[in-house]
């Protein structure tokens, strides 16, 4: 029975850290890059953010946290109006509005994506012609712009380089949902491929010549029929200009790669216990290990209160819904002593049936919680239950809040 | 309201974990029995909406699950077979091996190729007339602008060629209100509702598809009125409290922190639905889904949303 399951579970207490091998505290204190990643919807971003503001707090470090989600929501949660591409320092009368005093530094960015890719083809362009002619080139401006692949990338790459040419103790790095995440993950390997590519060898070839290959002579035509000459002449016009960057952007993507599995790296997995992102959060658990990178931590978000799961609370529910009209009955002088007013006993049965209705329907939720809690099938070093909070987290004070139960 | 039923294509979209899934498969799910032929695509390979009918799962071909209610996952290498088999008449027995690493190279490099092929082939049922309704479950709202914005992106890259006489048709219906919407997904929290209040100016500002409504999802039940809860408030305290507890022979007290909880977050909530109605153009209507204590899913809960959805318009 789901029922009998889930009320063992709640025998044993929610242990809001079961801590095999550390802590959330000596996660953060002892790796350089936290990166968090979990399913849509589980309030990843304001965790990441409650990391690096605890972090910033507690250790007296200069921490970064970076969001890479497409959305822009870093800026809400740290209360700023627009963090750009650059990096900022959160205020430390922001701090103060607070009540906190940090005995570290707060820092925050958020990816553009355009400019990242920009200031990469400026990085790595030979010289000052073949640049302008990539960043005019229609193509690189969809693939920089626009489409979704080079995101993921570029995210990567922008840690990367903040990593090696910055002095923060610890970056903490906000992830796409899920699916993305994963993507984000092989992003530098496949850029690697991308460049190394036989395919891309053809295309290059200067188009005249093409035409009299007789192997890819087939692929050529194909090409041209669906994409159209121009086009080609676009594409391959732009990767004859980025073969000049391809040593550099090659080296480059190992690195960025090498970076996500260095012992300094480490992932905080967030999830709900709902089943459909709890289930996301364990397949992402699992690819982190297949890949051999580092599973810090499993964040357990927006948990219902244990108050809910209750056997007790539960029969009393079920007694003041049976008998409300009763209990409201012998209640209504009490309550018109209060004041006057309140003392219609089909009023206050009303009440009872509804206060009853509510803590059943959320105790079905509760249950159904910490079930999933014990089917968890990844065991992290560090577990941590975070409770729902009644209101939102999203200034400075709150996201400590939030921070401490994380800590705890 | 009912116009969203006379819609052909229907993009169901928003933030993760909202129950964006969970709308599309309603919505066609409604549709379908109101007797309308309907095909819901899933759009990432990687979702369940099979699950939400407790079939078993689907892939790029269309299968008919329940009466009148088809499904299929896009899978974009069958999309460009498809695709050329369709419109280039280009013999596929035997080039497809080369073809489909040409492709993946081609989808790559040529960026919108990928997105052109997810989003065409929903279009394509659409001109072909092979059911009333497609409802796509769409990529995220952050990711949705991509896949709507690239047969623009790509009709101003390629000037002549057969893509380019693809993304004309597809642009056209993209981009007619009578056949095409983008339905939002939300929730009554803050970043949904701010997500939500930005993918509406961003698509209108960079897509050709129109916003036709915003669904709020996990609406909580408002547990009192005004004079209810003033009863409420004087039950809490002693003495009224400490006679509950005997009354009912143990501690109410957990009971009545959770109706506490039940208040505090409706409440909350509230603010930021109002906020989302005077974020959003008015003209666009909005569709209130209750919140269902049991955080399963399946065919159960999806009938049960279908109904919802039915009553919010006004069915």
């Amino acid at each position: 029975m789901a029922a009998d399951r889930a009320r063992r579970a709640t025998d044993k207490g929610p242990s809001s850290a079961a801590a095999p091998g550390g802590s959330i505290d000596g996660l953060l204190a002892t790796k350089e890059i936290v990166i968090a990643c979990g399913p849509g919807g589980v309030g990843k971003t304001t965790t990441a953010a409650a990391a690096a503001v605890m972090a910033a707090i507690r250790h007296g470090s200069k921490v970064l946290v970076l969001t890479v989600d497409p959305a822009k929501r870093l800026a809400d949660a740290l209360g700023l109006d627009g963090i750009g591409n650059t990096e900022h320092r959160v205020p430390d009368e922001a701090f103060r509005a607070a009540g906190i005093k940090p005995r570290g530094q707060l820092w925050a960015a958020m990816l553009d994506t355009k400019e990242s890719w920009d200031a990469l083809i400026r990085r790595h362009a030979p010289d000052k012609q073949t640049r302008d002619e990539i960043l005019a080139n229609p193509l690189y401006q969809n693939i920089s712009g626009r489409f979704i692949q080079s995101h993921d990338y570029i995210a990567m790459e922008r840690l990367y380089e903040i990593h090696s040419e910055s002095d923060y103790d610890l970056i903490v790095v906000d992830t796409p949902p899920t699916r993305n995440a994963l993507d984000f993950l092989d992003a530098p390997q496949r850029m690697a491929d991308f460049f190394s590519s036989r395919l891309l060898r053809w295309l290059i070839v200067p188009y005249r010549s093409r035409l009299v290959n007789v192997a890819t002579k087939p692929f050529y035509q194909i090409a041209d029929r669906i994409l159209g000459t121009e086009f080609l002449a676009d594409i391959s016009e732009f990767f004859i200009l980025f073969q000049s960057m391809y040593d550099g952007f090659v080296e480059r993507s190992d690195s960025v790669g090498r970076l996500l599995s260095d012992r300094r790296t480490t992932f905080i997995v967030v999830s709900t216990l709902e089943a459909v992102p709890l289930r996301e959060a364990e397949y992402f658990a699992e690819q982190l290990t297949a890949r051999r990178l580092h599973l810090g931590a499993i964040v357990l978000n927006k948990v219902l209160p244990v108050y809910l799961r209750g056997s007790e609370g539960a029969t009393v529910a079920e007694s003041m819904k049976d008998r409300a009209a009763d209990l409201a009955s012998h209640l209504a002088p009490a309550l018109e002593a209060v004041d006057p007013a309140l003392g219609d006993p089909d009023q206050i049965a009303r009440v009872l049936t509804e206060v009853a209705d509510s803590y059943l329907n959320f105790q079905v939720v509760a249950l159904r919680e910490m079930e999933e809690r014990t089917l968890l099938s990844v065991v992290p070093d560090v577990l941590a239950t975070v409770p729902f909070f009644d209101s939102d987290l999203f200034d400075l004070a709150g996201l400590v809040r939030l921070g401490e139960q994380i800590w705890e | 309201m009912n116009a969203l039923l006379d819609l052909k294509l229907v993009f169901v979209t928003g933030k993760g974990g909202v129950g964006k899934t969970t709308v599309a498969s309603a919505l066609a799910l409604f549709a379908s029995q109101r007797g309308k032929k309907v095909l819901i695509c899933e759009v990432d390979a990687r979702g369940d909406v099979a699950g939400f009918y407790e079939a078993p799962p689907t892939g790029f071909n269309q299968k008919e699950i329940l009466p009148g209610l088809f499904a299929m996952t896009m899978d974009t290498e069958a999309s460009l077979r498809e695709y050329l088999k369709l419109q280039l008449r280009i013999p596929v027995v035997g080039r497809i091996g080369p073809l489909a690493k040409a492709f993946d190279f081609v989808a790559t490099a040529a960026p919108g190729v990928r997105e052109i092929l997810t989003v065409g082939k929903p279009v394509y049922e659409v001109r072909e007339r092979n059911y009333d309704l497609v409802v796509v479950d769409a990529p995220s709202s952050g990711h949705i602008i991509g896949l709507l914005a690239a047969p623009q992106a790509i009709n101003n890259l390629v000037k002549v060629g057969l893509i380019r006489s693809q993304t004309d048709w597809l642009l056209e219906i993209l981009s007619d209100p009578q056949v095409t919407g983008m339905v939002a997904v939300c929730t009554p929290e803050e970043m949904p509702v701010n997500e939500t209040v930005e993918l509406a100016a961003r698509v209108h500002e960079e897509t050709t598809v129109q916003l036709s409504a915003v669904v709020v999802n996990r609406v909580l039940p408002e547990l009192f009125g005004r004079q209810e809860e003033k009863v409420f408030e004087a039950l809490v305290v002693p003495p009224p409290s400490e006679q509950l507890d005997e009354l009912v022979g143990g501690d109410a007290g957990p009971v009545l922190e959770a109706a506490r909880l039940a208040v505090t977050m409706r409440r909350t909530r509230s603010t930021h639905l109002d906020r989302l109605r005077r974020s959003i153009d008015e003209s666009v209507p909005m569709l209130y889904l209750p919140y269902l204590f049991t955080r399963s899913h399946g065919l159960r809960t999806t009938r049960q949303v279908a109904s919802s959805i039915g009553e919010e318009l006004g069915y």
